[in-house]
């Protein structure tokens, strides 16, 4: 009988242990090969795992390069995680091919979020952001007295023609290679990321946002003509290069070859080093507002997950002012909220980075919010890239729609 | 016509080494450039490149690229899997492969020209397009271990080995040189009541070192430079392969000293292998024709 009973006992403890013991949860992140964001997202999930027993989180980093086709190999192998970061603008066409699921978070919690941090589709919020970045023109305080130029605001920006003669002042001075640095030596994301936002602001777009079922006037019309000159005109004048060594990219300004860069905060600390006197200008205005990209990585549930209650929880504890601080210190992209901004010294009022907040609050704009980005964003940089280059302004863009409304055709306007 | 003399010999010969030496520095200058590289901070690396001095270990030199590579990722792990996968995959290969092309050349069965012919046309076929369907079948596939049975083959090395033993490219090399061996040794062997495993065992294979070691590298340089199939197949950083970690340093800026000191690490597996058979593999070229 007390041998019955102890083995009743043992298989009632068992039970309870099993019963308690917490589930785990497989997250994918993209930050392999970053030290100090492995150690932060790391730092994360011990806190999480410790707060509580219901959820333990395991981590898979993955190298930024290769993250979205590993996402889409295992989406077609049934094998995605619990949570999966995700890039904003990637979030739509994610959500639509069903490998994420709506995010079930307390929505108060985000209310003072930055806009650009929040991905929702389908008036339903997927994603959440716990930073954003934002892209400036990088110059220098003597640049712009030696070319006697007025310092802009995100309120009072340079509008078209005090840019060109911006350019045109740096140029005729002889002082510089190149009067401006775009990046172009930065193929993918970076092009509709950083100079879609030209286009937006000369009052084209990639895709007419309005309905999403067509580029026809938006990417081909009058204003996105005018915006194919003007860029045309940025390498065939010889403000700019087309074709860019990607050395001179990463070390160009630093070493005095462009007066001006357009470059994201994350490459900021870096050219503050190179210069004490670097200064972060706002877009240009080409006619309907500066723009510049928003949304940046955030965090999801994908649709495989068992446990979406607890992967919510580990993304609701992931968006604590301190975590939002941490990133911003560890790779000087922008707290999600103003309170956390506080906690930053680059971020905090008066603050050197400061002014990015700024103009993601006041200047961003996330790209088009459709499946279609995907290959809306390679047809863009394909015809800017052309365009760069040579290419007929009219033909290449008219091409471009061509393409684009193909493909909305042919994957029937992606749930639009 | 010109006359040969002693004199413009030399010029000759002083002319064909001086070619010689200029294909031998155009070869050897980018594995300069990247050692060199290697060994300096990135500012000097980037002011250097425009320059000869970005062949030279001049300024500020050290081995910290190295050891900051290995603090950024995995290294060593990225080597051993991808050095593990390789040489396994190499010598299944070898086996599979070569007996493969000895079954179609020395062994008189039904309907071997058209499975040849059904052979050579996949080399037309490019990996990219039966890539899905793989993975579809690879997370499908069941494996018996120590765990019992398991369904899926991601995450493990036999996913990255299992699909790259047999190639039509290595069976047809195997197919070429057989056909050049004398077969009256074959027929001889036959005769004196030798298996076919024994003939392929004791009399083709001892005759093969110069295809095994064409083979070996060309399937090497394959396997070692894989970067899709293992991007699809290993969400676990524990079975990545040298290519895949190189991703691990292209972050939004470069560290290009960290992604040659990386670069230079991955190299030497392959220069190695490559130095160990290149005779075999330079007699293999000689004798039948085939371009490496």
């Amino acid at each position: 009988m007390n041998a019955f009973k102890l083995a009743a006992s043992v298989a009632v403890m068992a039970w309870a242990s099993a019963a308690h013991s917490a589930e785990t949860l497989t997250m994918w992140y993209h930050g392999a090969g970053n030290e100090v964001e492995s150690k932060i997202i790391n730092q994360i999930i011990t806190d999480f795992n410790g707060s509580q027993s219901d959820w333990k989180v395991e981590l898979q980093s993955f190298p930024q390069a290769a993250y979205n086709d590993s996402v889409v190999a295992g989406a077609l192998a049934g094998n995605l995680p619990d949570i999966l970061d995700v890039d904003g603008p990637n979030m739509p066409n994610w959500a639509w091919a069903g490998y994420m699921q709506p995010l079930k978070i307390d929505e108060t919690k985000i209310a003072n979020f930055l806009p650009g941090t929040k991905g929702v589709w389908n008036g339903q919020l997927y994603s959440i952001g716990l930073w954003d970045a934002a892209v400036a023109l990088v110059t220098r305080k003597s640049t712009l007295e030696e070319l006697k130029l007025r310092t802009p605001t995100v309120d009072a920006p340079w509008t078209k023609d005090e840019f060109m003669a911006a350019l045109d002042a740096a140029k005729a001075s002889g002082k510089w290679e190149y009067a401006l640095d775009l990046g172009t030596a930065w193929t993918g994301e970076w092009y509709p990321y950083a100079f879609s936002p030209f286009l937006q602001s000369f009052g084209g777009d990639i895709v007419d946002r309005s309905t999403y079922k067509t580029a026809e006037g938006a990417l081909n019309g009058d204003a996105a003509l005018a915006f194919g000159e003007w860029w045309q005109g940025l390498f065939k004048n010889g403000y700019a290069q087309a074709t860019q060594d990607p050395a001179d990219r990463d070390g160009g300004f630093a070493a005095g070859k462009y007066a001006f860069s357009w470059n994201g905060n994350w490459a900021a600390l870096g050219a503050l080093s190179a210069f004490e006197d670097t200064v972060f200008l706002p877009a240009p205005d080409f006619g309907n507002g500066p723009k510049i990209g928003a949304a940046s990585w955030q965090f999801g549930v994908s649709a495989n997950s068992k446990h979406p209650e607890g992967a919510a929880a580990f993304i609701e504890f992931a968006l604590q002012d301190k975590y939002l601080a941490d990133f911003s210190n560890g790779i000087g992209l922008i707290p999600a909220t103003p309170t956390a901004a506080a906690m930053v010294d680059n971020y905090k009022e008066g603050g050197p980075l400061a002014v990015f907040a700024d103009y993601s609050n006041k200047s961003g704009l996330v790209r088009p919010v459709t499946p279609g980005y995907l290959v809306q964003a390679k047809v863009f940089e394909k015809a800017a890239a052309d365009i760069a280059n040579g290419a007929d302004v009219a033909a290449t863009l008219d091409a471009a729609v061509d393409e684009i409304n193909a493909d909305i055709e042919k994957n029937n306007g992606y749930g639009h | 016509m010109a006359l040969i003399s002693p004199d413009n010999r030399g010029l000759r010969l002083a002319t064909r080494y001086a070619v010689l030496v200029l294909i031998a520095v155009i070869f050897i200058f980018p594995l300069v450039f990247m050692l060199m590289s290697s060994l300096k901070p990135d500012q000097q690396l980037l002011l250097d490149s425009g320059s000869l001095r970005a062949f030279m270990p001049v300024g500020d030199i050290s081995l910290e690229n190295y050891s900051a590579a290995f603090r950024r990722a995995p290294v060593a792990t990225f080597i051993f899997n991808s050095v593990l996968v390789t040489g396994i995959t190499v010598v299944l290969s070898l086996a599979i492969c070569s007996a493969a092309g000895f079954a179609f050349v020395f062994v008189n069965w039904k309907g071997r020209g058209v499975m040849l012919s059904i052979l050579l046309a996949t080399l037309i076929i490019p990996f990219e397009t039966t890539a899905i369907p793989l993975l579809l079948l690879a997370s499908k596939l069941p494996w018996i271990g120590l765990d019992g049975i398991t369904w899926g083959w991601l995450n493990s090395y036999r996913v990255q080995i299992v699909p790259f033993i047999a190639d039509g490219l290595t069976i047809y090399l195997f197919v070429q040189y057989f056909k050049d061996l004398p077969h009256e040794l074959v027929e001889a062997a036959r005769v004196e009541g030798a298996s076919w495993p024994q003939i392929y065992r004791k009399i083709v294979m001892p005759l093969s070192g110069p295809i095994l070691a064409t083979a070996a590298i060309l399937k090497f340089l394959v396997m070692y430079n894989q970067y899709l199939w293992p991007l699809m197949v290993t969400q676990e950083e524990g079975y990545r392969p040298v290519m895949v970690g190189l991703q691990y340093f292209f972050q939004l800026n470069v560290a290009w000293g960290e992604v040659m000191a990386y670069l230079s690490m991955i190299t030497v597996p392959v220069l190695a292998f490559y130095l160990y058979l290149q005779k075999a593999f330079i007699a293999s070229i000689a004798s039948t024709g085939v371009k490496g």
